[in-house]
């Protein structure tokens, strides 16, 4: 290892595929990456590192991997792509998008993206600079990935928060400052399986060996529910229901934080009120866990002295995903448990600088008012959902594609697509979107690797760098941190640099004022009053100091408000339980909850034909969502896509384990091979999502399988969530087993 | 000689496969060899159903003996995600074991 450099740096997106945040040691020989491993000063990990990151070797010098920009030379879905310079590549969407914009106007094109890898920041400049209002992650039906938490708990708390296991810190466990929360709920989230919104998973294992009790809200039987001190395993999408009865119990039995209630809560009458439209006996019916369970696990968490939610996707993913995270917010609030050591802490970017928009707040920071007021009048989907017009900046995923196939109320004739395999991966009704976009004029996509969007769409394809491999900030949520380039391969560029080059012939005049990439990051870095290089000074990462940015009991200290009184950042000062905001909006002020739309009780017709409930997207390690199957090292623990069934249910459809089988309900077919497990229960079954076979043909009609393995081609669309964030049905569609007959 | 041994506390083995890569890049190994094979199991225990992860070393597993002369600790060590194995010397981890739940301990003896 004598002539080998070893760099420090953080993970973010693209290689691991996740949202970052992991410090690592880049082993650098021959201007090559031979080696990554975990970094042991870095406080996010503590040396620790994922599958993914050390199969990034792998990863980076793929064969297979686009190293050069590449045009289409045959018809769509030909599969025939040539090199080009990046001159040529820009000049190609320069012309075409501008064509696009004079004929249509600049909404006509949509800029997409998928989830939270370093991305936000880029594609929103780029967007604006061209002028399109339409950002979204096309295909996630209901925005249902995070947004509806935050916009829960943006509008009800003023502010994010998150569970608190220390991160802040960056003594972490060691700091006295620090609880040890006495439980974490863990809330449709497989903790040890992924490090999802800035979150390490196994920070929840941390805790647990320091003496935290877990209470697991799960359908399925997993490692950590076995572990729970309450395993709470409910029917797929009835959440909104449980975490009102849990309000019910608290409420019902005076366990609440009287003195938090009194000081900082507005509308709990109202709340106490909603609640109790929700009795144990009932919703023990709705959610299939007995009464007793709910009503002792909401004790246990009210009477910790500090507790925590860990919360994930599926909260977003039940129909009206913005009400569920409402009512679980407000499980942390009446216990008092908001900015409290293992607590729920205030989630805060580090140093009050934006490396990706979580919120309007942050967008007007980053583009100015004017411009974020403007982008409402053509956002599909502004001027029909509330929550769309008035909580960030995104187009509604449903109403775009169903717009990109009707052409109604405006043309759409463009798409710009980074960071997202939208054909292969996290389109609900996939093949619907597969063949709307094939009508586009133009399509540029960056990806580092075909796939099925590529083959079946790509007109241009621009080559992104790994995250070794370029330059960043973050700011999600601390510490602060500086990403620097060590490698370069082929001619990939960052996301930044296509997005920052780019954006600079669309917008020369308003892009006049940063010369370089670093100038725009020193510019977003100036609320922390450092630079690039003094944050790769200190080592490439900075905790926030005691202030705005950092935990705890910021309400009490004025450190919340713009006008530095204390209190919480809403107009009342108080946390919103009965949201005014929403009730302004056209809705609902108070948490409720909606039945999915496929299920015994809602379609009893539909149930009989189709008995078993597909809980899909559980998370491993080794894959994020629909990437990583070409990697050896990976593909090799999990070779065949599989669908977990009872062994009781496939005696029933006389399924042996290891079979392949359909999975099949009125919108097709899906293959999968039967894995006889005891992680579900009898009348669910659970697949992985995001399976396509870069082994297989990528020509069309074949796209590497996309038609046979994407589970979302038998995923409904529309969403059903009335604030237009939530609802995606993922979780909770309804269909049956079929034998694959020879 | 001295002997050491890898200690897995296996009630928080969670299954990661951080181990299984870091030990195939440590090695070079490529796909079919690697030194450490995580297993799941499932079984009913308590009126539950229990989910447990437990790494098993195949001959190839040679306690990183190439790394440890620049590193204090195997990679998959180093990598665990949740922690749960420790690398020493084969008597102190023994000694650790004492009245602890649920642990295994691996020994290498390399000639024996």
């Amino acid at each position: 290892m004598d002539d080998t450099t070893v760099y420090r740096t953080t993970a973010w997106s693209a290689g691991p595929g996740c949202h970052g945040g992991c410090g690592q040691k880049l082993h650098v020989k021959n201007g090559k990456l031979v080696r990554i491993e975990g970094d042991e000063n870095h406080p996010w990990n503590q040396g620790r590192s994922c599958p993914r990151v050390l199969a990034m070797t792998q990863y980076m010098y793929h064969p297979d991997r686009i190293t050069r920009p590449l045009k289409r030379v045959g018809a769509r879905g030909e599969g025939k792509f040539e090199p080009i310079s990046w001159d040529e590549a820009y000049d190609t969407c320069e012309k075409r998008l501008n064509e696009i914009k004079r004929k249509y106007g600049a909404e006509s094109a949509i800029f997409v993206q998928g989830t939270g890898r370093d991305i936000g920041g880029p594609i929103t400049m780029l967007a604006y600079s061209y002028g399109s209002p339409n950002w979204v992650q096309l295909g996630l039906s209901g925005h249902s990935c995070y947004t509806p938490r935050l916009g829960a708990m943006k509008t009800v708390m003023g502010d994010f928060a998150v569970a608190d296991c220390s991160q802040y810190l960056e003594r972490r466990y060691e700091d006295p400052q620090w609880k040890v929360p006495e439980i974490i709920i863990t809330w449709g989230q497989n903790s040890t399986m992924g490090c999802p919104d800035g979150f390490f998973g196994s920070w929840v294992v941390d805790c647990m060996k320091l003496g935290t009790r877990i209470i697991a809200v799960e359908p399925r039987n997993t490692w950590l529910s076995s572990r729970a001190l309450h395993h709470l395993q409910l029917r797929p999408g009835t959440d909104g229901a449980l975490a009102l009865a849990m309000i019910n119990v608290i409420i019902g039995e005076g366990l609440y934080d009287k003195e938090f209630v009194a000081k900082w809560v507005q509308g709990f009458d109202a709340l106490r009120e909603r609640a109790a439209q929700y009795p144990l006996d009932e919703v023990a019916k709705i959610t299939e866990i007995p009464a007793q369970e709910i009503a002792a696990a909401a004790r246990a968490f009210a009477r910790a002295k500090q507790a925590a939610v860990q919360w994930g996707v599926p909260v977003d993913m039940c129909p009206d995903g913005t009400a569920v995270a409402h009512a679980i917010t407000c499980l942390s609030v009446i216990t008092g448990n908001i900015d409290k050591p293992g607590g729920q802490v205030i989630a805060r970017p580090s140093h009050g600088v934006t490396s990706y928009p979580f919120s309007t707040e942050e967008l007007v920071k980053l583009y100015g008012a004017d411009l974020i007021a403007r982008l409402n009048e053509k956002r599909i989907g502004a001027d029909v959902y509330p929550m769309v017009k008035n909580f960030r900046g995104w187009a509604q995923p449903d109403m775009v594609i169903d717009q990109v196939e009707s052409g109604v109320p405006y043309p759409v004739k463009a798409a710009w697509i980074q960071t997202a395999n939208v054909v292969g991966g996290q389109s609900a009704r996939a093949k619907f979107h597969l063949e709307a976009l094939k009508k586009l004029e133009f399509i540029a996509v960056v990806d580092l690797f075909h796939n099925p969007t590529t083959m079946a769409l790509a007109d241009i394809i621009l080559p992104a760098a790994t995250f070794p491999e370029k330059d960043s900030i973050r700011s999600w949520w601390a510490p602060l941190i500086s990403i620097k380039k060590r490698v370069q391969v082929g001619e990939c560029k960052s996301d930044w640099e296509i997005n920052f080059e780019l954006a600079k012939r669309f917008n020369p005049e308003g892009m006049k004022r940063w010369k370089t990439l670093e100038d725009m990051f020193n510019e977003r870095l100036a609320p922390s009053k450092m630079t690039v290089a003094d944050l790769q000074q200190q080592g490439g990462f900075k905790m926030p100091e005691d202030g705005p940015f950092k935990p705890y009991f910021r309400h009490e200290r004025g450190l919340l408000r713009p006008d530095g009184k204390p209190g919480f950042n809403t107009k009342s000062g108080k946390i919103e339980v009965y949201c005014d905001t929403f009730e302004g909006w056209g809705m609902d002020p108070l948490p409720f909850y909606t039945e999915p739309p496929q299920s015994e009780r809602s379609t009893p017709e539909l149930f009989k034909k189709y008995p078993l409930v597909m809980i899909t997207g559980a998370r491993s390690q080794l894959f994020f969502h629909a990437e990583h199957r070409q990697i050896p090292w990976l593909r090799e623990k999990l070779p065949d896509p599989t669908v977990e069934i009872h062994p009781e249910t496939a005696k029933k459809y006389a399924i042996y384990d290891g079979e392949w089988v359909y999975l099949e309900n009125d919108m097709g077919r899906v293959k999968r091979k039967a894995k006889f497990s005891l992680q579900v229960k009898r009348h669910h079954v659970h697949t992985m999502h995001g399976w396509w076979m870069p082994e297989m043909e990528g020509k069309a009609p074949s796209l590497y399988g996309v038609g046979d393995f994407q589970i979302n081609n038998i995923i409904p669309g529309p969403q059903c969530a009335k604030s237009g964030f939530g609802g995606g049905q993922y979780k909770t569609t309804l269909c049956t087993l079929a034998k694959i007959s020879a | 000689m001295a002997n050491y041994s890898l200690l897995i506390d296996y009630d928080y083995c969670t299954g990661c496969h951080s181990c299984e890569i870091a030990c195939q890049q440590e090695h070079g190994y490529p796909v079919g060899t690697n030194g450490i094979v995580v297993k799941e199991y499932e079984y009913e225990a308590g009126g539950r159903v229990r989910i447990d992860y437990l790494p098993f070393f195949t001959p190839h597993c040679d306690l990183c003996k190439d790394r440890r002369t620049r590193e204090p600790t195997p990679a998959c060590v180093k990598h665990c995600q949740s922690a749960c194995m420790e690398f020493g010397l084969t008597k102190e981890l023994a000694a650790r074991m004492g009245d602890r739940n649920r642990l295994v301990l691996y020994t290498h003896n390399p000639g024996r």
